[in-house]
């Protein structure tokens, strides 16, 4: 399935730190998808290597305070002592040493954690789209052809690839049990890669402050088997709720702590023409084309006359 | 800009003072050496208006980019104004350090001018855009061009205002030291705006026409 | 006439500002009918608000950082007892709307109101007698800036009363911050009181950078400067260097909101992301800003208090400066989650945990000026100790979430609020509050109430902890930063305890107005008559309690490292000149006040669009700033009689004090 991400090692540090928190119930700490795990050993290990120079740093200033305190007068006291090459290298080296470590660790992190970066796996995965709305989220399954508020389902142990954009300011769409966030934004779509290691109902959040609902901004997403989740697909196909353009638009309106809602089926790409709708953040389309042809007028009607419709 | 203190030589005997004078320079030099890095801060200012610009060049939004607005002979002609204006200003400087009182008013006047026909070409500039829907309400490149012109262009009508009144003080107090100090700065002033022109003609202008 | 501004904007609807305001209005008043019932105006005018004596400016500014920590922590209390009380689906006491701005200017005021006005106190106080000047480069200038902090401190209170604050978080992004997202004057109110008070800070940087490379007393190399004295010009180096950029990107939001701009706007081709990295490359900076002078003051605190010299005194000095480098390279670590790639991501990761680096350094610095001294448990000792076991949790967190992976589950949560105040509180608060104990004397002329202020540490210390270590936990448990109110029970208890831990540190406060009220009281019991009531290593040591207005009759004489601690050891410290001279010092101005004043009606008239107001106070402020430029004052002399009249006096008093010591034979070096 997928690939180690770095020495087996970190991972047993990993292991061995989690038994030992394995008591608490911490949801980053006790993540329920693969790329949560893989988040969580990052930290442990992480906050592992660096106590290493923090324990021993707050000790010292205990210790230190305690015995060359001034009432002490058994304690050596050298007042013109300020310099030492030995202990600036140790000082400068040691710290240097664990970083390159961290970094290292860091490095091969960042890249095999990326977001964008899709999940190794055999089994086909399920795209769902994300649109942040004021101040719900709304999800639309293309192959599915439905459409949802506040809720998703889909199978246990499938890659799920989210394309997420918003309608509105910058959200951060999280599962904190499954793994990390990326930022909704306007006129661009960002992605995520997740998967559920198994069954279970998970809390969905926007992470970052949208306005006056923002707090109300949640959503829940849940993990099924393979049948179940088309035994779902089959339901909401049967919804009487329809997403049309009217109902997208009043969906649209600012609203606090919406229901779930379902929707049988969805406007063909109505992605797309939510991103589209900010035609103004896709640079150098138009310049480009019109290179070629000096003095023409820059403007283009054609094209993005249903997006020109702009508030 | 300080007033201060510590004033060279404004014709008392420092056989007193030796130590203030021990301290620190002359206040003229000093107060020289803080606009210099007050200058530094308007470069960084100036160079976020510049990323701005460059990450919204291409945010046409179905409107007209660089190579649809700009002309460049126009622009040839506001840059000789100022390019001249900072020639002109460098006489007036040299008629400063020789004591040439009327020197000094009069190269400052000739600069003015220069100055005051760039910022009407600009302005002429703007009012035409604007009049035809392109001002910087269109899209977010116009929105940056205009800022980015526009933020220069505000420096150097500040740079004017400063300079009618340094006239106008030379004209009553004649080159005090004071003065001198002052036209000093507006002249690095007047210099680094020149310097922030050719960034600005090259990247907008030229860049934008090719 | 009054563009957007009507009797609506005062909100008679809501009790609680309405309460507040009634309070601020009757204490206001109070402090106004005592000054006039004991006659000080005059002396209150010529004396403090229109001087340009940086030691007067500097007491001003911390006036205004405690008066500004009220506020702000008042809004810190209101948030905490906000989410204790609103779990598991109840409303809590605080309308939604009214909240969102409360956590919008509790960053604002404790960042750009408390902590900046703090530290730049601290150092109009101290740095130029450790450099051994008699001012700083341009004194008009400070003056102005000082003013211009007030300018945005009456805009953020005033947003109380008349209208509302942003409802943004202290960053204001975009789209949120744009006219479509955020129609009312919140915003604009952020806008301009940041704009003008940033102008100030930077004219700050500009003054102290001149004044540190231009007037040091003879002989004293740049490499000799105390430690305090080097974090500030750090400090300042990156004020001069990043403000620019805040003044940049307010202007651009400014421009999108008034004229229609398209900078950062959702449509027609803006970028919100610009507006991002613009925002933090100024933003993470200005916490560099805000902690290397705390960082000095600790150098100095410990060096003095160990009865020893500062270990690695060039290495800390290479150290900040590393600091202050990579503080600007590491921007985006404030927004891994935006979607920049594997590549940048791991870029900005990397360069920020190299910051841990020098930061380690200096903490190994502190210890071994430690190892092997005499150590005095003072109060500036404590917030010092105290701060070195806070500020390595709170750096380690801070390289945990340097780690992108990492980031992605932590990024807004409870956890980086844990982590940004341990280092704030941990780091700078504590330095300031020691640096405040460690100069007061020096400032005052009487030393503050050691037991009061081991209270407040005790109080804050624990405090901290009980209000931080659940949020650290929050953050583990999925809970995201700025929500109103809570639904999940497990977080209940957290939330609980953190309350109490804002209550703990409410009591330090308290603690602290106590300290100040019974050292004002005890004031003549605890005179430093000497000026060196710490057995100091640096020049601010050499001067009386208060310094004269002129600090030094003769600049002193510095050729190495604490220079007063060499004076002293040489046995030339309190030397007497064969002769003074005169000594030519700046005139007091009321321009700084009135241009500030001018600035403040600018500020407001644009808030509420009453834009010929605006026009006219901004002119007036020019024309103001001509009329004073074309006056030229060029200050006046001190005759040296004058001069040796107060330096007389004060070698009286030192006189008398080595005969009263002459009796009692104590250890000339570990004397507290």
């Amino acid at each position: 399935m997928s690939k180690k991400r770095y020495p087996r090692f970190f991972g047993f540090l990993a292991l061995f730190s989690m038994l030992l928190l394995s008591g608490c119930d911490y949801t980053l700490l006790d993540p329920k998808g693969h790329v949560g795990v893989q988040e969580r050993d990052l930290i442990i290990t992480a906050t592992l290597l660096m106590l290493l120079v923090v324990v021993p740093v707050i000790f010292m200033t205990i210790i230190f305070a305690w015995k060359y305190r001034a009432s002490n007068k058994s304690a050596t006291y050298t007042p013109d002592w300020a310099h030492s090459t030995k202990i600036e290298l140790v000082v400068w080296l040691v710290p240097l040493a664990i970083i390159i470590v961290l970094g290292y660790v860091t490095y091969k992190s960042t890249h095999a954690l990326d977001p964008y970066r899709p999940l190794e796996s055999d089994v086909k995965p399920v795209t769902i789209e994300v649109v942040a709305l004021d101040w719900k989220w709304l999800f639309i399954y293309p192959e599915q052809g439905i459409a949802t508020v506040n809720k998703i389902v889909f199978p246990a142990n499938t890659p799920i690839n989210f394309r997420i954009t918003s309608d509105s300011v910058m959200n951060s769409f999280f599962i904190p049990a499954l793994g990390g966030q990326i930022y909704a934004m306007a006129g661009m779509q960002t992605k995520l890669h997740l998967i559920a290691n198994e069954n279970g109902e998970f809390d969905g959040i926007s992470a970052n402050y949208s306005g006056a609902g923002f707090t109300g901004m949640k959503f829940k997403a849940t993990a099924t088997s393979q049948a179940d989740f088309d035994a779902w697909v089959a339901e909401v196909k049967n919804s009487p709720k329809q997403l049309a353009t009217a109902e997208y638009t009043a969906l649209a309106k600012p609203s606090e702590r919406n229901p779930v809602e379902l929707y049988s089926t969805v406007t063909p790409n109505l992605f797309q023409i939510i991103i589209d709708k900010y035609e103004g953040m896709k640079p150098g389309k138009i310049e480009h084309e019109k290179k070629e042809v000096a003095g023409m007028e820059g403007m283009d009607m054609g094209k993005h006359s249903a997006a020109q419709a702009e508030e | 800009m300080s007033n201060l203190v510590f004033e060279g030589a404004k014709g008392h005997d420092h056989g007193h003072d030796h130590e203030h004078d021990h301290g620190h320079h002359d206040a003229g030099e000093m107060k020289i050496y803080g606009f210099w890095i007050y200058l530094m801060t308007d470069c960084i200012l100036f160079a976020s208006i510049f990323a701005i610009y460059a990450v919204l060049v291409n945010n046409v939004a179905g409107g007209p980019s660089g190579h649809d607005i700009f002309e460049l002979p126009y622009v040839l002609g506001e840059t000789a104004c100022l390019l001249l204006s900072s020639i002109t200003y460098g006489f007036a400087m040299l008629a400063m350090h020789k004591g040439n009182k009327s020197g000094v008013l009069g190269w400052l006047f000739v600069t003015f001018l220069f100055g005051l026909g760039f910022i009407g070409m600009e302005i002429n500039e703007f009012h035409l855009l604007i009049s035809e829907g392109y001002g910087p309400n269109r899209s977010g490149f116009l929105s940056a061009f205009f800022t980015l012109v526009g933020t220069h262009g505000v420096h150097v009508t500040s740079g004017l205002i400063w300079m009618a009144i340094m006239m106008y003080q030379v004209s009553k107090n004649g080159l005090t030291s004071t003065n001198q100090t002052r036209l000093s700065m507006l002249s690095l002033f007047w210099h680094f705006l020149d310097v922030v022109w050719i960034c600005v003609f090259t990247v907008v202008y030229l860049m934008g026409t090719i | 006439m009054f563009g957007k501004l009507s009797l609506d904007a005062i909100p008679f609807h809501e009790p609680i500002v309405m309460i507040t305001i009634a309070m601020i209005a009757i204490g206001g008043a109070a402090v106004f009918g005592l000054i006039t019932y004991f006659k000080k105006w005059t002396y209150l005018w010529t004396e403090w608000l229109t001087s340009v004596d940086h030691k007067k400016i500097g007491v001003m500014y911390i006036i205004i950082a405690m008066v500004m920590l009220l506020r702000g922590f008042a809004d810190a209390i209101m948030m905490r007892s906000q989410l204790a009380l609103a779990t598991e689906g109840s409303p809590g006491y605080l309308p939604p709307e009214h909240y969102d701005q409360i956590f919008t200017a509790h960053g604002v005021i404790m960042i750009i109101f408390m902590a900046m006005p703090f530290f730049t106190g601290l150092m109009n106080i101290v740095l130029p007698l450790q450099i051994g000047a008699r001012d700083v480069a341009f004194p008009f200038l400070n003056s102005l800036s000082l003013y211009l902090l007030i300018s945005g401190v009456v805009l953020v209170n005033v947003s109380l009363g008349v209208g509302e604050f942003a409802r943004t978080g202290w960053v204001a992004y975009p789209p949120l911050s744009e006219l479509g997202y955020s129609p009312g004057v919140g915003v604009d109110y952020y806008i301009w009181a940041l704009q003008l008070s940033g102008l100030g800070t930077t004219l700050t940087g500009v003054n102290f950078l001149v004044t540190v490379l231009k007037m040091r007393t003879p002989g004293m190399k740049l490499m000799d400067m105390p430690i305090f004295t080097w974090t500030c010009t750090w400090a300042n180096v990156l004020i001069v260097a990043s403000f620019p950029i805040l003044t940049g990107t307010l202007a651009f939001l400014t421009l999108d909101r008034y004229l229609d701009f398209h900078i950062f706007t959702n449509e027609l081709g803006g970028n919100p992301m610009m507006y991002v990295n613009l925002f933090w490359a100024w933003g993470h900076p200005e916490v560099y800003i805000l902690i290397l002078p705390a960082f000095g003051v600790f150098s100095e605190v410990i060096s003095t208090f160990t009865g020893k010299r500062l270990f690695g005194h060039h290495s800390m000095i290479y150290a900040s400066g590393a600091i202050s480098i990579l503080g600007f390279m590491v921007w985006l670590h404030h927004f891994f989650t935006m979607g920049s790639g594997a590549s940048v991501n791991a870029f900005f990761g990397l360069a920020t945990m190299l910051i841990s680096i020098p930061t380690g350094v200096k903490l190994f610095n502190w210890l071994f000026t430690i190892y092997q001294g005499r150590l005095r448990f003072t109060a500036p000792v404590c917030w010092t100790l105290g701060f070195m076991v806070t500020f390595s949790i709170g750096g380690m967190t801070g390289v945990l979430l340097a780690i992108p992976g990492a980031d992605f589950v932590l990024h807004n949560s409870l956890f980086v609020i844990a982590h940004f105040h341990n280092v704030i509180i941990g780091g700078a608060v504590f330095g300031y509050i020691a640096g405040f104990a460690f100069w007061f004397p020096k400032a005052f002329g009487f030393k503050l109430n050691e037991k009061w202020g081991k209270a407040a540490f005790w109080f804050w210390i624990s405090g901290f902890y009980v209000a931080f270590m659940p949020l650290y936990a929050l953050g583990f448990m999925g809970m995201t930063r700025r929500l109103n109110t809570t639904d999940n029970p497990d977080w209940t208890p957290y939330l609980h305890v953190a309350f109490w831990g804002a209550a703990l540190i409410m009591v330090g406060i308290a603690c602290q107005l106590i300290q100040i009220y019974v050292s004002i009281r005890d004031r003549e019991q605890n005179r430093d008559l000497t000026g060196d009531p710490w057995n100091g290593h640096t020049l601010e040591w050499s001067t009386s309690s208060p310094p004269p207005f002129y600090n030094f009759a003769e600049l002193p004489k510095a050729n190495e490292i604490d220079a007063f601690y060499a004076a002293k050891r040489d046995g030339e410290a309190y030397s007497v000149p064969a002769k003074y001279s005169d000594i030519h010092m700046p005139n007091n101005t009321a321009t700084g006040l009135v241009m500030g004043a001018l600035l403040t009606v600018f500020g407001f008239a644009m808030i509420w669009h009453i834009f010929w107001l605006a026009g006219v106070s901004l002119v007036g402020t020019i024309v103001y700033f001509v009329i004073h430029a074309a006056r030229d004052d060029q200050g006046y002399m001190v005759p040296a009689s004058e001069v040796a009249r107060i330096e007389g006096e004060q070698h009286k008093i030192l006189a008398s004090v080595r005969n009263a010591q002459a009796n009692t034979p104590v250890n000339k070096l570990e004397q507290a």
